[in-house]
């Protein structure tokens, strides 16, 4: 789950990482009093979860209240590549000496944490990685030592601070302070991601982390019992979430059911290249039961309307004939009028079939295999668009007429 | 011998009196596999499906030989059971354990190495020689014997391959699922090192998925040292940058891990890449009747 920049500057903070004096604010009255409090110069920041808000316009420089005023009332009203912005960051302006990278996010390569450092920051890092790789310090940190005194001396002589640098050599102590306790945070808050970009040398000669990007792990909050996801946007996430399965809605029209993460993409794969586009992506994973099928396709008809559902099923541990009775309980008590096209194979699958044909359900469609499945399903998809168009266009055409 | 596991096999089950655990230990059992032992902490003297249980893996080892532990242990307590199997000498550990800790996996990977441990998994329905052991939750019942090797992040896209493999005459040699983890032990390249070793694997099919490089270095290692036909399948094309399908490494990050970029480092590399299951399993049972008509 990624924080945003004030949810990561709090576990910053507790961790004695440097920070500068901020408040959060909703409205542009609020970030009006936060100014008052802060000021008089501040920086009013966007709080989306996304990069590239400084170049969206979403990182303002202000000096005085009205000012804040006006750019809070901007900046809420922003959506930032695909986020809205949630709320604003009010944070006390700094003099920038110099601006530096470091962060800590886990290398699925080495099979462990690694630390990145680089003299240039308040870039694109990955940018920079391609621009000039030679400026990235990398080092990996073996999780069971933890991060060893010499790397972080090695992150200090990269720094190479000197005597032109506010506050002189004596910098590098602060730095090393900064790399030690961004490695509790990223140990102790089951992080996967601590990124500190900028992290900057004021010119007062003092150190300060002026952004937070912080990603911790899901799986592990069962040791941090202050950490929740956040309730999904999405209704359809919402309630399949509730009921545990997987579900990434998409913006197609074609609802996907199956089990197994690989053979969901794999249908939606598919349904792309047969010209088709899925709604969502819904495991009910292996083993699933018939309540679990049920549940996914509830799920499913909380959203917008699809033309068309593909229920995709290998039963391997999964019995397909469970899946069958929570399809058929599920069609039947919701009412469902579109299409369903279902294809079952393996693990009790002819039993699964005998449920189908048993319950006659006239919206239902059996595939035998799963290439006919996707082209049956797109089909009967492009078929209803086809239909809702002509029927639209029919409304439409006398209306036209009449204002002439 | 095909790879990893045979009928010398010697299995150990952590976890064994819960749920999944008993009724796993009862399909490995009808699949014809050697099952010794259980561990369940404060469960010695029982048997689950006639094979007893000990409270530790060092107990069990003290009483009977056993050279592979399937672990079933809930995620809050894997990485312990990961690092006692370990310590206890275990050479081959399959954790099918889903959703643990990040931070867990990179300590314990940190850790095997020094006991000379190898790990497949963890969040992966293990692996399969079939009709001589069964060590996960694969479906013994659609493998059958033969010179197939399967290598997949994905269990059920393992077993819809399988299936047609099958169903078209072609038996396996092992299959192995990797698990959909971002850290993980055994990969495609270590997998791969085996088949190819392998008397019996006259070809190997690779199912891949989005997230992380392991596609792209295996398709420069098939490139450079494998002498046996590889094709391969990459699923989640349609899969949009930012969001988990399902399994925690299956992400696209940034321009990274997608799978159109998969497919072109395999393709480049001269491997060819299925359009879809079915025809993975094609390609492939065409791939080992033209290795022996040469």
């Amino acid at each position: 789950m990624d924080l945003l920049e004030h949810q990561g500057k709090k576990l910053f903070s507790e961790a004695g990482l440097p920070v500068l004096p901020s408040v959060v604010a909703r409205t542009p009255a609020e970030a009006r009093r936060a100014a008052e409090q802060l000021g008089p110069r501040v920086c009013v920041k966007a709080q989306a979860k996304t990069g590239g808000r400084g170049k969206a316009g979403g990182i303002r420089v202000c000096g005085s209240a009205a000012e804040v005023e006006a750019a809070a009332t901007d900046i809420l009203a922003m959506t930032i590549r695909g986020h809205a912005v949630e709320a604003l960051l009010v944070e006390r302006a700094v003099d920038i000496a110099r601006e530096m990278y470091l962060a800590i996010t886990v290398s699925r390569e080495v099979r462990s944490p690694l630390l990145i450092f680089s003299r240039e920051g308040g870039v694109d890092i990955e940018e920079l990685a391609k621009r000039a790789p030679e400026a990235l310090l990398r080092r990996p940190i073996d999780p069971l030592l933890g991060l060893l005194e010499y790397q972080v001396r090695d992150v200090v002589d990269a720094a190479a601070f000197g005597p032109d640098d506010p506050g002189g050599t004596g910098a590098g102590k602060g730095l090393a302070a900064v790399c030690r306790a961004l490695w509790r945070l990223y140990r102790d808050r089951d992080a996967t991601l601590v990124e500190v970009n900028p992290l900057v040398l004021t010119s007062g000669g003092e150190l300060v982390c002026l952004d937070s990007k912080v990603t911790v792990d899901e799986n592990a909050f069962f040791r941090h019992l202050d950490m929740a996801l956040p309730a999904p946007e999405d209704r359809r996430e919402a309630k399949a979430r509730a009921a545990g399965l997987a579900f990434v809605p998409l913006d197609g029209d074609i609802g996907v059911i199956g089990n197994g993460a690989g053979l969901v993409m794999s249908t939606i794969d598919q349904i792309a290249t047969a010209g088709g586009s899925a709604a969502d992506f819904c495991d009910i994973g292996g083993g699933a039961r018939s309540e679990v099928a049920q549940a996914a396709l509830e799920a499913m008809f909380a959203g917008p309307p699809v033309a068309a559902v593909l229920v995709n099923i290998f039963g391997g541990i999964t019995r397909c004939e469970d899946v069958a009775r929570g399809l058929v309980e599920a069609i039947t008590a919701a009412g469902v009028d579109a299409p369903v096209v279902v294809r079952l194979d393996g693990n009790a699958a002819e039993e699964g079939h005998a449920v189908l044909e048993a319950a006659d359900l006239p919206n239902v469609t059996v595939a035998l295999d799963p290439d006919e499945a996707v082209r049956l399903v797109v089909d009967i998809a492009r078929r209803r668009r086809a239909a809702a168009a002509a029927a639209e266009a029919a409304v439409a055409a006398p209306a036209e007429g009449e204002g002439v | 011998m095909a790879i990893l596991i045979d009928n010398a096999s010697r299995v150990l089950v952590q976890g064994i009196t819960g749920r999944e655990g008993a009724f796993h230990t009862g399909r490995m059992l009808a699949a014809g596999t050697n099952v010794v032992a259980g561990v369940t902490p404060g469960h010695t003297g029982e048997t689950i499906e006639g094979v007893p249980v000990f409270d530790s893996v060092h107990e069990a080892l003290a009483h009977i030989r056993a050279d592979v532990a399937v672990i079933f242990v809930p995620a809050p307590r894997a990485r312990d059971a990961l690092f006692e199997a370990a310590d206890a000498g275990i050479k081959l550990i399959v954790c099918i354990t889903e959703g643990i800790p990040v931070r867990d996996m990179a300590e314990v990977m940190a850790h095997l190495p020094r006991r000379g441990t190898r790990l497949i998994g963890p969040n992966c329905p293990g692996l399969i020689t079939p009709a001589r052991c069964s060590a996960g939750i694969m479906p013994s019942e659609i493998f059958m014997p033969g010179a197939a090797g399967v290598v997949s992040r994905s269990g059920t896209l393992t077993y819809e391959v399988v299936h047609e493999l099958t169903q078209a005459g072609i038996g396996q040699s092992t299959a192995v699922g990797m698990g959909g983890d971002a850290v993980h032990g055994i990969g495609f390249i270590e997998c791969l090192t085996l088949f190819e070793a392998d008397r019996e694997t006259e070809g190997v099919a690779l199912i891949g998925e989005i997230g992380g490089d392991d596609e792209e270095r295996a398709a420069q290692f098939i490139h450079d040292h494998m002498t046996k036909p590889v094709v391969a399948y990459v699923a989640g094309h349609s899969a949009p940058p930012g969001r988990r399908m399902g399994h925690a490494g299956a992400i696209v990050e940034g321009t990274s891990g997608t799978a159109a970029t998969k497919a072109a480092a395999l393709q480049e590399a001269g491997i060819p890449v299925a359009g879809s299951p079915s025809e993975l399993a094609r390609l492939l049972g065409e791939a080992i009747k033209r290795r022996r008509t040469t």
